[in-house]
């Protein structure tokens, strides 16, 4: 390895950190218990956390092997009825999340709970502080709309609390938030991590997770931990032993460069059909003027007909839009995000290989330095020495087995996100066509409505 | 698969490039305009108001057929066009048994300045006072497709060739299509004076179509435009002071012109508002190939059945934008110009009652001269001849410009109602056909699936 380079001595730097919290145990175990003592009383989930919590990562595989039969479970989450609550800047918007599941692990087969924004964020964080570095895909959650939230905090209280809020961005973004709570519930490890159970079951308010506002100090250090990541991405390349892993990275990267440019397109039907919309509104209003105007009153009927046409024209063109943007730009939005979460894993994969690596040649520094005490018969410092080898020689086998429990992770989660992706994009396309064929039906009607009065003008 | 290109495939067959010759067989008039029959202002007809809205078939029909004419018949047609780099050629096609004519039929080249001289020529006639005069056909305007086929030039690089392919035949067949309408519309502007009782034996009429040299109307430099800026300008603020210092003395004319104006600004405004409707249509269009590209692309990485599934819905999208594409072509095509003709039909109308205005200050300025000459008793009798004149121009004036009132009022009536219910069944039926195209394709994929 070239050591030379500033990036590099940079990465050891880096390396070193994430080298504690890694390969310490400890890291581990304070997560873990945190959410189990919130749920101490629930026997089913004390036997999880006995399971998990002395273990090191590989005894969970096969607890995800009993659930990954998922035949028989299912799971269902609603997110509804966007409340603000609170007044000023203090005020927040809470939705009602809402679950249906036959799951044993959970009390009760149908609950729900109000949660705001932020607790969602708050469990994606965790998540990914559980499970990221395991090799597991976390589903993105969405992102902050600091204008839209400010608007809500500024806006007076002109709706009674439990009415719905009806803002077009609230909309999309209880649909971003049903779906990434949908995802994360479809992943067979995920859906019965302790945070998470709470998260859909707890009646009780979450602890305010204060990573997540956009501007906080927390915020930030992420920022610039990603962009440190992002370096290190480029400017790291390991040598890669698995073939494996260069085809899925070149597949993925290519997958995704094709999906942002599907996802462009998308965005630009969307704009067009919505200002389409706007257009035939304002030819319909044009032809109601013309009829009011229009002497002939056959013809002046016919007009006023063709602006009632047009104006239930419009509503269906913002209708298609909202197809458009629900079943495929957003669908295609989170595959993006998919897709950034797998880049994520392959990352920490990579991380794990500099670990890995580094920690072998700290183990031949240690063991040199053996040799060189032996050679010079140094009996008092020898002792010492082979205590580091010893420490470095176990350092390299969990890095070793890390390395490759995580390489082992990635491939399962690849197989099962494939499969859940040929499904949802064959799903979403034939919904979206269906929508379509009504759509379709909807205007043979009005305009069906419309022709007698032009061919009764006399 | 491709069974939506039936029309297009007419578009494309000559496959032109740019400032290459093209020739058009018989335009098809997207005008519903009939322009009023043969016998045109019958008195019958202009009182009844009904007798010319069942004649939509009499020119549609007739120079199709090159059968046997009838006494004192005249049948124009643009036969073909030509289209040079700035300019197009028409070639003008005209068959009569007309006394004044010295051929029975004939073909003469004529530009797009040609017929805006025969128009002004008209216009400006002052015994043509009393009649609404066709609208001049709008300048052909290729700039738009012309941009558009420069841009796909130069984006060459980064398409694959068969998006590029694709886009060229594309632009082309717009191109066409433009084309096309700008010739329909011109053929339009000449059926109408040649069905007019009174313009198909104007001399200016006759040269355009028997004189075979061109007609020195060189094309309009800046300084003319401008200086027929300058002319619309003064119409506009003498039209203000006529309305406002003439009172009428019919309702009948002021009202119409109450509701001309008014009607006017409003076809114009849904003129308007047409067009940037069906150009965002375009857009929806457009938009549905850009995602059938990118999917077509997104297959190349997928594999086996998906593969399949991701192409057949490519093949879905671009076929969704041929249809948009049709139903943004044809509302453009039915409402639109129907909407954009009368608008300057009206404009034309509005000419005349304001021609009609300017006649009516002149008949009270002989009136007041009259009373001046009888009170200082002197010239008193060419003073009477001068108002007995200006009476008689102006009630022959009148009596006329009702009669084209009416004969305006029906032609609209008629054209929009071709219009609305072509557009109705139109739209009815590519929403139908989407639909089952959606339906099927929905088959398809399930079983791939």
């Amino acid at each position: 390895m070239e050591v030379e380079s500033p990036e590099h001595t940079r990465d050891f730097a880096e390396v070193d950190i994430n080298n504690g919290a890694a390969s310490g145990s400890e890291d581990e175990e304070e997560e873990v218990p945190a959410p189990g003592s919130v749920t101490l009383d629930r026997n089913e989930s004390d036997l999880f956390v006995s399971a998990l919590s002395p273990s090191s990562i590989g005894d969970i595989h096969p607890l995800q092997e009993v659930l990954t039969d998922d035949g028989d479970y299912f799971i269902s989450i609603v997110v509804s009825d966007p409340q603000k609550i609170g007044d000023g800047m203090g005020s927040y918007l809470a939705y009602k999340v809402t679950t249906k599941t036959n799951i044993p692990k959970f009390k009760r087969s149908e609950f729900s709970t109000l949660r705001r924004f932020s607790d969602f964020l708050g469990i994606h964080d965790l998540l990914v502080g559980k499970y990221m570095r395991l090799g597991r895909i976390i589903p993105p959650a969405p992102s902050k709309n600091i204008i839209g939230s400010t608007k809500v905090k500024i806006s007076p209280q002109q709706s009674e609390p439990g009415t719905p809020m009806t803002q077009e961005w609230v909309e999309i973004r209880r649909a971003a938030l049903e779906r990434f709570v949908h995802r994360t519930a479809q992943h067979p490890v995920l859906r019965v991590d302790l945070d998470f159970m709470n998260f859909l079951e707890s009646d009780q308010e979450l602890p305010r997770s204060v990573n997540t506002s956009a501007l906080s100090g927390a915020g930030v250090i992420r920022l610039f931990n990603k962009v440190g990541e992002t370096v290190n991405k480029i400017t790291y390349k390991m040598d890669e032993n698995d073939p494996w892993f260069d085809d899925k990275i070149t597949e993925v990267e290519s997958l995704d460069a094709n999906l942002q440019k599907l996802h462009n397109a998308m965005k630009s039907l969307v704009t067009s059909r919505r200002e389409l919309s706007l257009l035939t509104g304002l030819v319909a209003k044009s032809a109601a003027m013309l009829s009011t105007c229009e002497e002939h009153t056959g013809l002046s009927r016919a007009l006023s007909n063709l602006a009632d046409v047009e104006e239930k024209i419009e509503l269906l063109r913002s209708e298609q839009a909202n197809s458009d943007f629900f079943i495929l730009a957003e669908f295609i939005k989170d595959y993006l995000g998919l897709f950034g979460a797998i880049k994520c894993i392959f990352h920490e994969r990579v991380k794990a290989f500099q670990n890995w690596q580094y920690a072998q040649m700290q183990l031949s520094k240690r063991r040199e330095n053996r040799g060189r005490f032996e050679l010079a018969n140094r009996a008092d410092k020898l002792d010492q020495a082979q205590q580091e080898v010893d420490e470095w020689q176990g350092k390299v086998q969990r890095c070793q087995q890390q390395f490759d429990d995580i390489s082992a992770e990635i491939k399962r989660e690849m197989e099962r996100f494939e499969l859940t992706r040929v499904k949802d994009f064959k799903v979403n396309i034939i919904k979206y066509i269906e929508d379509q064929m009504a759509h379709q039906q909807q205007i043979v009607i009005y305009w069906e409505a419309f022709a007698p009065f032009a061919r009764e003008i006399v | 698969m491709m069974d939506g290109t039936d029309d297009s495939n007419l578009l494309n067959s000559p496959s032109t490039n740019n400032g290459a010759t093209m020739e058009i067989a018989s335009p098809t008039n997207p005008l519903a305009t009939p322009p009023a029959t043969g016998g045109a202002p019958a008195p019958s007809g202009a009182t009844n108001g009904s007798g010319s809205a069942t004649s939509p078939d009499s020119s549609s029909s007739a120079p199709d057929t090159p059968a046997v004419l009838g006494e004192n018949a005249l049948h124009v047609e643009i036969s073909d066009a030509l289209s040079e780099k700035e300019k197009v050629k028409f070639t003008v096609h005209t068959r009569t048994t007309l006394p004044g004519f010295s051929k029975k039929d004939n073909n003469v080249v004529r530009q797009h300045e040609e017929f805006v001289w025969l128009h002004d020529r008209i216009e400006e006639n002052d015994d043509y006072a009393g009649y609404i005069i066709p609208p001049c056909p709008p300048r052909p305007d290729f700039d738009a497709s012309r941009e558009k086929l420069q841009r796909l030039g130069e984006g060459e690089g980064n398409m694959t060739k068969e998006e590029f392919k694709k886009m060229k035949s594309e632009l082309e067949a717009e191109y066409l299509a433009t084309f096309k309408k700008t010739v329909a519309m011109h053929e339009v502007f000449l059926r109408r004076l040649a069905s007019h009782p009174v313009f198909r034996v104007d001399q200016h009429l006759k040269v355009f179509l028997e004189y075979d040299q061109d007609l020195c109307a060189k094309p309009r430099k800046k300084m003319a435009i401008f200086g027929g800026f300058v002319k619309s300008l003064g119409k506009t603020t003498d039209e203000i002071l006529l309305s406002a210092t003439v009172r009428d003395v019919n309702d009948f004319f002021e009202n119409e012109l109450q509701f001309l104006t008014e009607y006017h600004g409003h076809l114009r405004e849904a003129a308007l508002r047409t067009e940037k409707m069906t150009q965002r249509h375009k857009d929806v269009g457009d938009s549905h190939q850009k995602i059938s590209n990118a999917l077509t692309q997104l297959s190349t990485t997928e594999k086996g059945n998906v593969e399949t599934f991701v192409a057949k819905t490519a093949e879905i999208f671009e076929r969704i934008k041929n249809l948009e594409t049709r139903v943004a072509s044809d509302q453009d095509l039915k409402l639109g110009d129907t909407l954009r003709y009368y608008q300057r039909d009206s404009d034309a109308a509005k000419a005349l009652l304001i021609r009609r205005l300017r006649c009516l200050a002149a008949y009270e300025a002989a009136n007041r001269n009259l009373e001046k000459a009888r009170s200082k008793n002197k010239d008193v009798h060419a003073a009477e001849t001068a108002q007995a004149e200006a009476c008689e121009k102006f009630e022959s004036m009148s009596a006329c410009g009702k009669e084209e009132l009416i004969g305006f009022r029906n032609r609209r009536v008629a054209a929009f109602k071709k219009s609305l219910v072509e557009l109705s069944e139109l739209e009815i039926k590519h929403a139908k056909t989407q639909y089952e195209y959606l339906r099927q394709s929905l088959l398809a994929l399930k079983e791939i699936a």
